[in-house]
C-alpha cells in the first residue's frame, strides 16, 4: 500500500462474535501495511474490536447474521476506520465514560469498550442517522517524525 | 475461528487457570463457565496465567471484575501472572493493577496465597 495515495480497503461481515477475529486480521494487515508500529497496531486492533462488539452485543443485540461494513479509509498519515450498522440507534452525548477509580472501587461489570475507543484512538465521531444506519469513525495518525 | 483455550490443574489447594490465545467477545463465556464451576465449588483460590495469552478485549476483562467481589467475599482473591507487556498494557490502561495483585510467575502468587493462609492462621490462634 502506498502511504502517500488514497486508499480505501472494505470488509464485510455479519454480526457474530466468531467474525471479530476476521475484523482483527483486517485491521492488522492494514495498520502495518500504513506505517503503524506494533503498539499502535495493537489499539487500533483493539479499538476496532470493541467498536464491531458493541454493535454485536447493543445495535443488533446479539441477532445473528446482519451486517457490518467496516471501511479502512488511509490518506497520508490520517488513518481512518468507518463502521457502519443498520442496528438500534443511540445517542452518542447520552455515552457514559466511566471514571476508572470509582468503576474498579464499585466492582462494575460493562461499558469498558467506549473508554478504551476513546484511549487507543486519536478521534472518534459518530453518524447516527435513525432508522438508517450508525457509523462510528475512529481515526489515528501516524506520529509526526514517522 | 477463534483460538482460545484454557487448562486448569490445582497446586497447593490453589486453582490454576492458564490461558492461551484469543480472549474477546466469542471466548469469553468460556471463561465465564470455569470461574462459575470453581465458585460453585467453593474454590476461591485462583491464579490465572496469561503467558500464553495473544490478546485480550474488554469482553475478557470483564469476566475478571464479575468474579472478583464474590471471591474476596469468600477470603479468596483472583491472582493474575505471566502478562506479556502486550496484554498488562490492556490492562494497565484501565487502572486494574490497583484491583489485582499481579505477579511475574506462577510460584510468587502461589507464595502470597500461602503467606495469606499463614497470617491468617495466626490471626485466628491469638483470638482463641
Amino acid at each position: 500500500m502506498q502511504k502517500s495515495s488514497k486508499n480505501k480497503l472494505k470488509l464485510r461481515i455479519t454480526s457474530h462474535t466468531s467474525n471479530l477475529m476476521l475484523v482483527r486480521d483486517f485491521i492488522a494487515d492494514a495498520a502495518k501495511n500504513f506505517g503503524f508500529n506494533e503498539d499502535d497496531v495493537n489499539k487500533i486492533i483493539m479499538a476496532v474490536d470493541e467498536a464491531c462488539t458493541n454493535i454485536i452485543k447493543h445495535a443488533y443485540e446479539c441477532k445473528p447474521g446482519l451486517p457490518i461494513d467496516i471501511t479502512v479509509d488511509a490518506d497520508d498519515k490520517k488513518f481512518s476506520v468507518i463502521i457502519k450498522d443498520k442496528g438500534k440507534h443511540f445517542s452518542p452525548e447520552q455515552i457514559k465514560i466511566p471514571d476508572m477509580k470509582e468503576y474498579l472501587n464499585q466492582y462494575k461489570v460493562g461499558g469498558l469498550g467506549i473508554y478504551l475507543m476513546k484511549n487507543l484512538m486519536d478521534e472518534i465521531k459518530y453518524n447516527i442517522q435513525p432508522g438508517v444506519q450508525n457509523e462510528v469513525r475512529l481515526v489515528k495518525y501516524l506520529p509526526q517524525n514517522h | 475461528m477463534t483460538d482460545f483455550k484454557i487448562v486448569q490443574c490445582e497446586k497447593n489447594g490453589i486453582n490454576i487457570i492458564e490461558l492461551k490465545g484469543f480472549l474477546d467477545a466469542h471466548t469469553a463465556p468460556e471463561l465465564e463457565d470455569a470461574f462459575q464451576k470453581l465458585i460453585k465449588n467453593k474454590k476461591y483460590k485462583i491464579i490465572v496465567n496469561f503467558r500464553d495469552l495473544s490478546y485480550i478485549s474488554s469482553a475478557g476483562l470483564g469476566v475478571f471484575m464479575a468474579f472478583i467481589e464474590e471471591v474476596r467475599k469468600n477470603e479468596g482473591d483472583i491472582k493474575l501472572t505471566n502478562m506479556t507487556p502486550k496484554v498488562f498494557n490492556v490492562f494497565d490502561l484501565l487502572g486494574f493493577p490497583i484491583l489485582y495483585e499481579i505477579y511475574g510467575n506462577e510460584e510468587d502468587a502461589i507464595a502470597k496465597f500461602l503467606k495469606d493462609g499463614e497470617n491468617k492462621d495466626s490471626m485466628t490462634q491469638e483470638i482463641e
